[in-house]
Formats: C-alpha cells, sequence, structure tokens
C-alpha cells in the first residue's frame, strides 16, 4: 500500500490528465497584461478605417478621394481601382468561390468594403473616412432567399454571369451557389411511400453572429529592406493565414510571419481572411510601415463571419411505435453575397449530414442548395462544427415532433431510437463512422437526477390550471476533430494537426502546436497531456502557439478540433520523446530497454527495486550520456492525421415556465450531461460547458441578425444584437459520462462545442413542449417574450377571465 | 484641433499629458500611457471591457472623455495588485476558474473591485446585477460569481 501510495503521490505533482489544475494563462489576464491584437504597438504604426457601403446593392458610380487625402495626418485612400494592378482587389475564399476585397463597380451587402483610408491614428483615419465620397446607385436587393431563385430576381453577382458554377458543382441560377445531395433518395423516397406514419416541418435556424468580446483585427508590418512581412492578426488558423497571404502577394511563406497573439474569444468568427486583413497588409507593403486595422464591434456584427441561416425543411417516416424508418431534408443555404464560409474545402454544407443524430435511422437522403443574397458573407462558424449545429436542431425538433404526432414521451421515443451499445462504431445512413457512445446511459442517467417522471407529473397538473411549463430534451451527437486529411482539406492542405516537443537539459520543456487557444487554456490542457506522457511537471511545460516562425504547420482551432487532433499530436510527439528515453534509460542502467517499466515519471527494471531513472536524469544524459549511435537531445515532433473524426455526445434537459400573459419564458433548470471520452482537465471542461451553454441560450433566446426588405443591417450592434448579461444568464447544472474513442490516442473526444450544439434545440424543445398540448408542432427561434407571446395570443391564452 | 493639457493619478503615480478635446479615456490610457490592460470590446458602453475606476466610481473608459479624467484619480486593472501581492478579486477570477479569454477579465476585475465596496456581502442575485453592465462571452457568469463571492470572503477575513 506504501508503494500505492508513493505512485499517487508522484502522479499528483505531475498535475497531468485528469487534474483540476488551474490556468497557466490567468496569472498574465488577470494583471493586464495579456497581449492581444490591439495591444502591439510597433513604432510608426498607421490605423486603416474601412469606407463601407451604406447600400445592400448599388453600382458604385464613382469615388473621391482628394478631400481624404487633404485631410493632414491621411497617407492614403485605397480603392479596388488601387489593388487592380496587383491583382488584389478579388481574394478566393476557401469554397471555390471569390469575395471583392474591396468594391469593384458594385456592393451587394450593406457594410461591404468599398475604400480603405491610412492615417496617422485611429482619429484622423475615422475622418478621412468620412470625407471619402462615393456616389451609388441603388439597385433591387434580394433579401429573401426563398426568392433567390425567381426568375425575375436581382443578379448579385454580375462576375458570375455566364460561369455553370462556382467552386462547388453545377449552379442551376444567377444566385445559385451549389446543390449538394448525400444519401439514397429512392429507397428513402421509399421508405416513406410505404410509411405507418410521417412528420414533416419547416424550421429556420437564423442568421447569428458569434460576436466575440474582442473584434477582429490585425498589425501588418513589411520591412521593405528584408523584403520581409510579419502580421499580428486575430485568427483562429494563423499557419493558414500564411498559406493564404503568400498566395496572394506572391511573397515566399518563409519571409512571411504570421503571429496570433492572445485572442479574446473565436468562436469561429476569427477562422475567415477578411478584406479589412488584407487592405492592412497591402497597405504596409505600399508605404513600408506597420498598419493597424481594428473592427469596431458594429463592423464585427455586420461584415465578419456570421453562422447559420439555414432554412430547412425536415421530414421522418416510422411505423407506430415511434421506430423511425427514414429521414429526407430540404435545406435552403443563404452564403449571403460571396461563398466565403470557412470549412474544409470539399465540403459545401459542411457536416450536416451527420443530422441522423444519435438515432439509428436505415435511410436518409438530404440535399441543400446554396444561394447568395445581399447579406453579409459566411455562414459557418459559432461554436459549432461545420453545420453540426443545424443538423442537430432538426433531428432533435423532428424526433419531439414525431413524439407529439404519435402520443409518445419524448424521452420514451429517444430509448426507441438510440443507436445502441453494441453497434458502435456505427455506420450512419449518410456515411459517416461513429467512433463510440451510450446514449440510453446518458438519457437515464439525466432522467433520474432531475426525477423526469416527476417533472413530468407537475406539467399534467400545470397544464389543468392553464400555467405554461415546457420540459425540453436533447440527445445529441456531434461530430467534430477534422478532420482525416483523405476526406478534409483547406486550400489543399490536409486537416492535420502538429506538435513538437523539446525536453530541456534540467528537465522542462517547451511545446510547440499548430492549434490556436481563443481562450480554451491550451497552455493549459497540453502541457497536463504532457505531463502525462513525460513524467514532467505540468507547471514546468511551457505550450506556445500562434507564431508560424516557431510553430510547426498546423490548422488551426475551429470544429473542437484541438483536443482531439492537437491533443493526440502532444500524445504521440511526447510517446515518441519516451522511446528514446527509455533507450537512454536501458544504457544508463546497462539493461535491455525491454527489461524497463515505465512508471509515472521514470523507468524502472523489472525486478529489481531500486534500479530506476526518472524522467528527469534522462533529460540531462540526453544532452551527454547517450547510448552509441544515438543523437544527442530530446525532442520529437508529430504531425498527426486522424483516422476518424470523435463523436462526443450528451443528453441534456431543459425546463421553463412561461408567463401566459408576457411570453417571458425561465429557465428553471437545466441539466446537461456530456460525454467527451477521457476528460484532460475536469475545472476547464465545465468551465466550456458553462459557456457553450450560456451562448446556446443567447442564440435560442434572443440572438438574430435581422435586415429589412431593403437589406439595412438592423442589428448590429449591442443595442440590439442580445447578449446575455448575468442577470439573464441561467445557472447550469453538469453531470458527465466516460465512453473513450477508441481511435484517439487518449480516449478524448473534444468538448467545446457540444454544449452549443445541444443546448440550443433543448431551449427550443422546452418551449415547444410548453405548447405541446395546444396542437402547436413548432415555433421557430428567437424565443424572445414578445415571440412567444405572439404564440400566446394566437392561441387565445392571454385573455383575461 | 488644440491639445488640452490634463494632469490625473494613474494607479498612485501622477501623470500629465496633451490630449484632443475629443480624445477617450480608454485611448488615452492605452495608447499614450501605454496601459493596454483595459480592453475594448465595443463603442456603446454595453460591454464593460474598458471599466476602470475614477473618482472611487466603475466608469466605461470608452465614454469618458480624457479630460473628464482630469486632477482625478484613475484606478485600471493594472494598479490592483500591491508589492507583487495579488487583490483578491484577482485571486478569486484565478482560483474559481472566472475567467477564460482574458478580454472582458480586467474590466470585471475591476467592476468586482468597487462593487464590493459598495456591497461587501452580497448575495449571488445581487453580483450578477452589480455586474450586468459587463459582459462574457465564455464563462457563462457562474464562475464569476463564485470569484465574487471568493474574494468577498477574503476581504471580510482581511485579506
Amino acid at each position: 500500500m506504501a508503494a500505492t501510495a508513493e505512485k499517487m503521490e508522484r502522479e499528483q505533482k505531475l498535475e497531468g490528465i485528469g487534474c483540476s489544475r488551474k490556468r497557466k494563462e490567468d496569472p498574465r489576464f488577470i494583471q493586464g497584461k495579456g497581449n492581444y491584437v490591439d495591444d502591439i504597438n510597433l513604432a510608426g504604426t498607421l490605423f486603416s478605417v474601412v469606407v463601407r457601403s451604406p447600400y445592400a446593392h448599388a453600382r458604385v458610380k464613382s469615388i473621391k478621394k482628394d478631400k481624404a487625402l487633404a485631410l493632414p495626418g491621411v497617407h492614403a485612400v485605397l480603392t479596388a481601382e488601387d489593388l487592380k494592378p496587383l491583382k488584389l482587389h478579388w481574394m478566393p475564399t476557401l469554397a471555390g468561390d471569390v469575395q471583392a476585397v474591396l468594391a469593384d463597380q458594385k456592393v451587394c451587402f450593406q457594410y461591404q468594403e468599398v475604400a480603405v483610408v491610412i492615417a496617422d491614428n485611429r482619429y484622423i483615419a475615422a475622418d478621412g473616412a468620412e470625407l471619402v465620397e462615393v456616389e451609388y446607385e441603388p439597385l433591387p436587393a434580394l433579401v429573401d432567399p426563398h426568392k433567390a431563385m425567381d426568375a425575375d430576381a436581382p443578379i448579385i453577382r454580375e462576375d458570375l454571369v455566364g460561369k455553370d458554377e462556382a467552386g462547388q458543382g453545377k449552379r442551376l441560377h444567377n444566385n445559385h451557389i451549389f446543390r449538394w445531395e448525400v444519401g439514397d433518395k429512392a429507397a428513402t423516397d421509399k421508405a416513406f411511400a410505404g410509411a405507418e406514419v410521417t412528420v414533416k416541418q419547416a424550421m429556420l435556424n437564423p442568421r447569428v453572429h458569434p460576436c466575440p468580446l474582442e473584434t477582429c483585427g490585425c498589425v501588418a508590418s513589411f520591412d521593405k529592406v528584408r523584403g520581409e512581412l510579419t502580421v499580428y492578426i486575430t485568427s483562429q488558423a494563423p499557419h493558414v493565414v500564411r498559406t493564404v497571404v503568400s498566395l496572394l502577394s506572391g511573397l515566399p511563406e518563409s519571409k512571411i510571419r504570421v503571429i496570433s497573439p492572445d485572442i479574446g474569444g473565436g468562436f469561429g468568427n476569427k477562422v475567415g481572411v477578411y478584406p479589412g486583413y488584407v487592405t492592412a497588409i497591402v497597405a504596409s507593403i505600399v508605404l513600408g510601415r506597420p498598419v493597424k486595422w481594428v473592427e469596431s464591434r458594429i463592423e464585427n456584427l455586420s461584415t465578419t463571419a456570421f453562422a447559420r441561416d439555414y432554412h430547412m425543411v425536415g421530414e421522418l417516416a416510422a411505423d407506430k411505435n415511434g421506430r423511425i424508418k427514414a429521414l429526407r431534408v430540404d435545406v435552403l443555404a443563404d452564403h449571403g453575397a460571396f461563398n466565403s464560409h470557412a470549412q474544409p474545402t470539399k465540403w459545401p454544407a459542411g457536416l450536416f449530414s451527420i443530422c441522423t443524430g444519435s438515432y439509428d435511422i436505415p435511410v436518409a437522403y438530404v440535399k441543400v442548395d446554396g444561394v447568395y443574397t445581399n447579406k453579409a458573407p459566411g455562414g459557418v462558424a459559432y461554436r459549432c462544427s461545420f453545420r453540426v449545429t443545424e443538423a442537430v436542431h432538426l433531428i432533435e425538433r423532428m424526433i419531439d415532433i414525431l413524439a407529439q404526432k404519435l402520443g409518445i414521451d419524448k424521452a420514451e421515443i429517444r430509448m426507441r431510437n438510440f443507436i445502441k451499445p453494441e453497434q458502435f462504431p456505427y455506420h450512419s445512413a449518410l456515411g459517416w463512422e461513429y467512433d463510440s457512445g451510450n446514449y440510453p446511459a446518458a438519457l437515464k442517467k439525466v432522467m433520474a437526477a432531475v426525477d423526469y417522471t416527476g417533472l413530468r407529473k407537475e406539467q399534467a397538473e400545470k397544464r389543468k390550471r392553464g400555467e405554461l411549463m415546457g420540459i425540453g430534451i436533447c440527445t445529441f451527437t456531434e461530430i467534430v476533430g477534422a478532420g482525416p486529411s483523405k476526406s478534409c482539406d483547406i486550400l489543399g492542405v490536409g486537416m492535420f494537426d502538429s506538435c513538437e516537443i523539446r525536453v530541456h537539459p534540467t528537465g522542462s520543456a517547451i511545446a510547440r502546436l499548430g492549434t490556436m487557444s481563443t481562450g480554451q487554456a491550451h497552455e493549459t490542457t497540453y502541457a497536463q497531456i504532457i505531463a502525462s506522457e513525460l513524467g514532467l511537471p505540468s507547471e514546468v511545460i511551457q505550450v506556445e502557439e500562434g507564431d508560424t516562425s516557431t510553430a510547426p504547420y498546423g490548422l488551426g482551432t475551429y470544429g473542437s478540433r484541438s483536443t482531439p487532433v492537437g491533443g493526440a499530436a502532444s500524445a504521440r510527439a511526447a510517446r515518441k520523446i519516451r522511446d528514446k528515453a527509455r533507450k537512454i534509460a536501458a544504457h544508463l542502467l546497462e539493461v535491455s530497454p525491454d527489461d524497463l517499466d515505465w512508471d509515472v515519471d521514470r523507468f524502472k527494471v523489472k525486478g529489481v527495486p531500486g534500479q530506476e531513472k526518472t524522467m528527469k536524469e534522462i533529460a540531462w544524459a540526453a544532452y551527454n550520456n547517450v547510448p552509441p549511435g544515438m543523437e544527442m537531445g530530446l525532442e520529437a515532433v508529430e504531425y498527426y492525421d486522424p483516422p476518424n473524426f470523435t463523436y462526443p455526445f450528451g443528453a441534456y434537459l431543459c425546463v421553463v415556465d412561461i408567463d401566459r400573459y408576457t411570453g417571458e419564458t425561465k429557465v428553471r433548470r437545466f441539466y446537461a450531461l456530456d460525454d467527451c471520452g477521457t476528460r484532460i482537465n475536469p475545472m476547464i471542461i465545465e468551465g466550456q460547458i458553462h459557456g457553450g451553454l450560456t451562448e446556446a441560450y443567447a442564440v435560442a433566446m434572443g440572438q438574430l441578425i435581422a435586415f429589412d426588405a431593403d437589406g439595412n443591417l438592423l442589428s448590429n450592434s449591442l443595442m440590439d444584437y442580445f447578449l446575455p448579461t448575468a442577470v439573464e444568464a441561467p445557472k447550469w447544472e453538469t453531470d458527465y459520462t466516460v465512453t473513450p474513442s477508441p481511435h484517439h490516442p487518449l480516449g478524448a473526444k473534444g468538448v467545446a462545442e457540444s454544449p452549443h450544439v445541444g443546448g440550443i434545440p433543448c431551449f427550443t424543445n422546452a418551449v415547444n413542449d410548453a405548447f405541446d398540448h395546444l396542437g402547436v408542432t413548432h415555433i421557430d427561434m428567437p424565443h424572445t417574450a414578445f415571440n412567444v407571446w405572439k404564440t400566446i395570443h394566437e392561441l387565445g391564452l392571454d385573455k383575461r377571465a | 484641433m488644440a491639445k488640452k493639457h490634463i494632469s490625473f493619478t494613474l494607479n498612485g503615480a501622477a501623470v500629465e499629458t496633451l490630449v484632443e478635446p475629443r480624445e477617450l479615456l480608454i485611448h488615452v490610457l492605452r495608447e499614450q500611457l501605454r496601459q493596454t490592460g483595459s480592453h475594448i470590446g465595443c463603442e456603446t458602453s454595453h460591454c464593460g471591457a474598458c471599466t476602470v475606476d475614477l473618482n472611487g466610481k466603475s466608469v466605461k473608459s470608452c465614454t469618458v472623455l480624457a479630460v473628464q479624467a482630469d486632477g482625478g484619480r484613475v484606478l485600471t486593472v493594472e494598479g490592483l495588485a500591491h508589492n507583487g501581492q495579488l487583490h483578491p478579486v484577482q485571486e478569486g477570477f484565478m482560483q474559481e476558474h472566472g475567467l477564460q479569454c482574458g478580454f472582458c477579465t480586467p474590466g470585471m476585475l475591476m467592476r468586482s473591485y468597487r462593487f464590493l465596496q459598495e456591497n461587501p456581502k452580497p448575495t449571488d442575485d445581487e453580483i450578477r446585477v452589480g455586474l450586468s453592465g459587463n459582459l462574457c462571452r465564455c464563462t457563462g457568469y457562474m464562475n464569476i460569481v463564485k470569484a465574487v463571492q471568493y474574494a468577498a470572503a477574503k476581504m471580510q477575513k482581511g485579506g
């Protein structure tokens, strides 16, 4: 027993996998010593401000710069005409389309970039922007995506007229981008034709915005003498930015250094390459001085990566017992004026085909049509692994609607349709191989924890009294960790990720990765993984990301890919080091490597107590006493190409009480059980879940990027766009099960997006459940008091006796 | 534009500088005085990332003119710790995992610092109302409430 206690003590000292150790990032953040892009202060920095279109759709008749250029302190005003000789007035997008860097003869969405003013400071640049005179000829705006393919619809992209494809397959109309089909249509149609029961429902995942607290920005600094470009940037994928900048500018990648410093939240808003970055880089190259661009909040909400805008019609075929036989989905996707969403290049609708969810559905068919409208580009963002939020929303709503039609309890219908634990690895009808899961256990645990039967009894009593109480369930399956390079790439670069570890002579280490934290505490989590693998304390393992000149190439952080891909790379790089350490230890102990056992932080000779070498001792020996023929040093690099995605899952339950006179919806209880496989730092995981649930609450209950009929944006400041404060934010109860991923070196699956993906439909299901007995099948988000009241009013519930 | 000469104390030290009358306090703090702890998250005084303490009150320095600080006392996150000793609110945020990306944190800390002087023994709900002028996109606030309670308890004990 003493030996066990001693071993446990050594393990605890490492503060490795499973330890809720405090974050290594915190000391600088709580003392105002973070280093964000806008904190970068290079000598001689100029500031750029973008002149933006007041119209959603208009011709640019003329741009007069004279007055702006005459303002003291203004150095340059750039327009598309200035970028044309450099061939930089348009830029390629990740989706095979092109996007105007600065408007080329016409503008296609309100707040589109038209010109850029570069000046001594932000005040003069803003003054200069006011003095740029742009003459517009307004055109009819196309706002409703359902009208995009009408015969008389205004043509948004004149540059594409006559082209029957825009990078993602055949186009059927001037405003059509792509049609993407997956699944077996004939078999699905047949299943529907012979089904005992079918349900069909149109629903909208409305346009929202991730709105991280720090907006996007960059500081570009071109050294004319050396021919070197350095860009500090708010990017979740700095290595990809370097590649894109090289392709655009013609500078060799070796002369470009992209640095993502501390980033104030990303949520997918900071994956893309935006015109503001490009123009700052061009201005720096032209002027030979550092140029800073930092968005205002209004610019952030108006132009950089929105999310969703998926107009979906779902259909389920089932038998009378609620056993699902087929799923059919038709989606109209509003991509805005340019198809520039950031996601794996070959997937026009991302991973939307995960929409069979946690259920064993024999056949399915999905069709997605992407269209242009006069709105800002984007679509893939907001704590979501490439359209998984939309997919989960669809199936979790549809299964509730089926339950309602059949009069089956909403938990029971899930139990009847779950993929069974013994079916894993499970091949879904739409082509995915789910790695592992235990869905019934998760839901049962939640039902027991909240006394589900008791809640339903209470609800029945309240309904008799005319009170509105809703119970929402969501049993979601995520697909994260993009991805296997055989199916996922960005501009042709496979979606692997990387880790390089160097162990120093005195037993501390530095690890550098191709991912990029935007608040998820990678410096802590990766250090814990490496600590457990190497037997060195996490406290002395320094983790660095974001500097393309020092970190190995990686695809960055989004789609919950850091732990599934970067975490795996860390573990495997550490294991390479441990393999070498074993040989050094064998050499030092004069035994064969096979005679050694690994024991927490040291190698021990089998059966000979006391004969051992700690990793710290081995690290020293690696620099002075290695076996003959072995290279000195103790380092390794791993480029990890995952064999599959990972499939985290969870069971959530939400209880809401709705005021039948005002529509105000109070979240009484939210119980979230997550299974993300092996848990590295439970404190950080819980924090991620709290944050994701709060963002889910925001989306479900209030967020909407709204436009009027002319394409004017109605919700682009924090006065109009809902971000919950501490007062509105509900309190969360969290729980977990652990079903490791069989293919991940640590069994870990990723977690940060699950609460957002699973949380949104859980809230919506709760609100809808409150009206279930009144025959309401579906109410779209956001469930603001006014919107809920409209339903109440239509039902006549708000009439006082 | 003619500049104005202003002087005030910043984290206990006297500073003087020339500013345009229209210059915002947050820009002067960050760009002239290089105190970049306070952040800019919006321009409508909703997010609170720029919250500093001016003459004993929490203000959003993105909507305060620098000239309004003339003759005043300004405290920012850089001035919270003393002699290498963290203020209890700083300690609380770290112990209770009250931050993630760190961008709202300086504003949250400065508001918590002032709030606990206004209400040294708050309930959880009072903390939520007291900090409702500060937005956080990462944490969901539960751990921020715990962090403030941690600080309140420590300050009660004289920490």
